[in-house]
């Protein structure tokens, strides 16, 4: 489990055991455990405070751990000689409230990083970066500030900026969140088109319809554990336990 | 340019206005002299203050507790004590430390002179104020877009170069411009180490010509002039890097 073995694509590409998490007296993570296959979606739903996303901040180590282990690509995230930079090439996050970079342009958002921290030449940046804002439809906004559009545009430039990484894992916590009904679904199409090419997703989402339709295997946490898992069809029609049974007659 | 000189030279014998420095070519040289003594070391003063500023805000997010005492006593020293007396301990005590140099003449002087003194003295006082300045600009910017940088790979010195300064600056703009604008007027300390700049060469016109008033006015219009300069430069520089749709 600790060793760091040659990754193959027959293993989990994330592979979660038995994490625990706090933050001063509060526990927020209670041993979890949950492993994701390259090219898999997840969808992770639950009540506020049930860790969700601290969950996802520890896959790319933002959030230290106190206990268990998180492995990506068979590497240790939570060993302390790991090499950050090389988990973050793999792990790409986009945020509930974007956190563009406000004093940059959209196509200088998405080319930013791969300029600066991978030291890629930026002409094959620019290119890229163009390709990409075309992608999640942005085309003409790329020379608009982060502040001149509007929440979704800002929410899909957030998505290329982490695409231009390259990365093998995508992670998106409660994206759609701060986003009113109409530009909920521009930004769950360009997700939806990036789960359809292979990303492999997990997500923290309250889109319950969404999460049915496109994800694999879905989650439900409550108190830091996780309390039901499966199929999203078994999952959504047939919940076996009660808290699930309470949440969902909530939401749906 | 002659006739120029002359008519002062007549303004003080019809009206005993005495401006010296345009009619005496000696008191114009010292004069010219003084004004770029004092533009060269607002210059180098506003240009090492800020990189200290710069400096000292990034090493106090620094994880070292150490490090965070240093700079944190190294303000409370610059700002808890005048300028003057800061001055007087660089240039004779610490001056007095180093070891002399023989100078072209021959004779033996201090390794560094009362300008470089003054330069670094000034420099030290303005920059633990805008050390100050930055931290309130890096506050200001959201947790959250720091992490995002975090999040794509970058390490604290690539976030703090490429994603926090550049939005701190814009945050604390108007805050740096007022302590700039009081370390040009600041450099007038240097008198007291006999740096020729424009306060010391005035003095010795007025000393020489007992013209003391006509100085003093000259004095109080070259700094108006020299500090609205250096506003208008700021305010310039603060529209060039607004951010459209950014609050700022």
């Amino acid at each position: 489990m600790t060793a760091t073995q040659a990754w193959t694509t027959d293993q989990p590409i994330v592979r979660i055991a038995d994490v625990y998490k706090a933050f001063g007296a509060v526990d927020v993570l209670n041993g979890v455990s949950l492993n994701v296959m390259k090219g898999e979606v997840i969808c992770i739903i639950g009540p506020s405070g049930s860790g969700k996303s601290t969950l996802l901040r520890c896959i790319n180590a933002l959030v230290p751990i106190n206990k268990g282990s998180i492995q990506v690509e068979g590497q240790e995230v939570h060993d302390p000689k790991l090499d950050k930079l090389e988990l973050r090439k793999k792990v790409g996050m986009v945020f509930q409230q974007y956190n563009l970079f406000p004093h940059k342009t959209a196509v200088q958002n998405v080319m930013m990083a791969p300029i600066t921290v991978l030291k890629q030449d930026k002409t094959e940046v620019e290119a890229r970066a163009y390709a990409l804002l075309k992608k999640v439809r942005l085309e003409g906004k790329e020379h608009s500030y982060p502040g001149e559009l509007s929440g979704g545009q800002q929410q899909r430039v957030a998505i290329a900026r982490s695409l231009a990484m390259n990365p093998d894992v995508m992670l998106f916590d409660e994206v759609t969140a701060a986003l009113d009904p109409e530009t909920v679904k521009e930004v769950l199409v360009t997700i939806r088109e990036l789960a359809e090419e292979g990303m492999t997703c997990l997500l923290v989402t309250h889109e319950m319809g969404f999460a049915r339709e496109v994800a694999d295997h879905m989650y439900f946490t409550d108190r830091g554990v996780i309390v039901e898992q499966g199929p999203p069809k078994e999952f959504f029609a047939n919940p076996k336990d009660p808290r699930t049974q309470e949440f969902l007659g909530q939401i749906l | 340019m002659e006739a120029f000189f002359v008519w002062f030279q007549w303004l003080y014998d019809e009206t005993g206005v005495n401006l010296t420095y345009f009619y005496d070519s000696f008191d114009r040289g010292r004069m010219i002299g003084g004004f770029f003594t004092t533009i060269w070391l607002s210059v180098v003063c506003l240009f090492f203050s800020t990189i200290i500023g710069i400096v000292g805000a990034w090493l106090q997010g620094s994880r070292l507790v150490w490090t965070r005492r240093i700079v944190q006593g190294y303000i409370q020293f610059f700002r808890n004590t005048p300028p003057l007396v800061q001055m007087y301990f660089f240039f004779f005590a610490l001056g007095n430390l180093l070891p002399r140099v023989k100078n072209e003449f021959g004779f033996m002087e201090p390794m560094l002179g009362n300008f470089t003194w003054a330069a670094i003295s000034l420099s030290f006082f303005a920059g633990a104020f805008n050390v100050e300045i930055f931290r309130s600009g890096i506050e200001a910017v959201p947790e959250s877009t720091r992490e995002a940088a975090e999040a794509l790979g970058y390490n604290r010195l690539q976030s703090y170069m490429y994603v926090v300064l550049p939005l701190a600056f814009r945050v604390c703009l108007p805050a740096l411009n007022n302590n700039l604008v009081n370390l040009v007027k600041t450099t007038t300390l240097a008198y007291a180490i006999a740096v020729p700049e424009l306060l010391y060469v005035s003095n010795q016109i007025w000393s020489d010509s007992v013209n003391v008033p006509e100085m003093m006015v000259t004095l109080l219009i070259l700094y108006v002039a020299l500090v609205g300069l250096l506003v208008w430069a700021m305010h310039r520089w603060e529209r060039a890097i607004r951010v459209p749709g950014y609050g700022i």
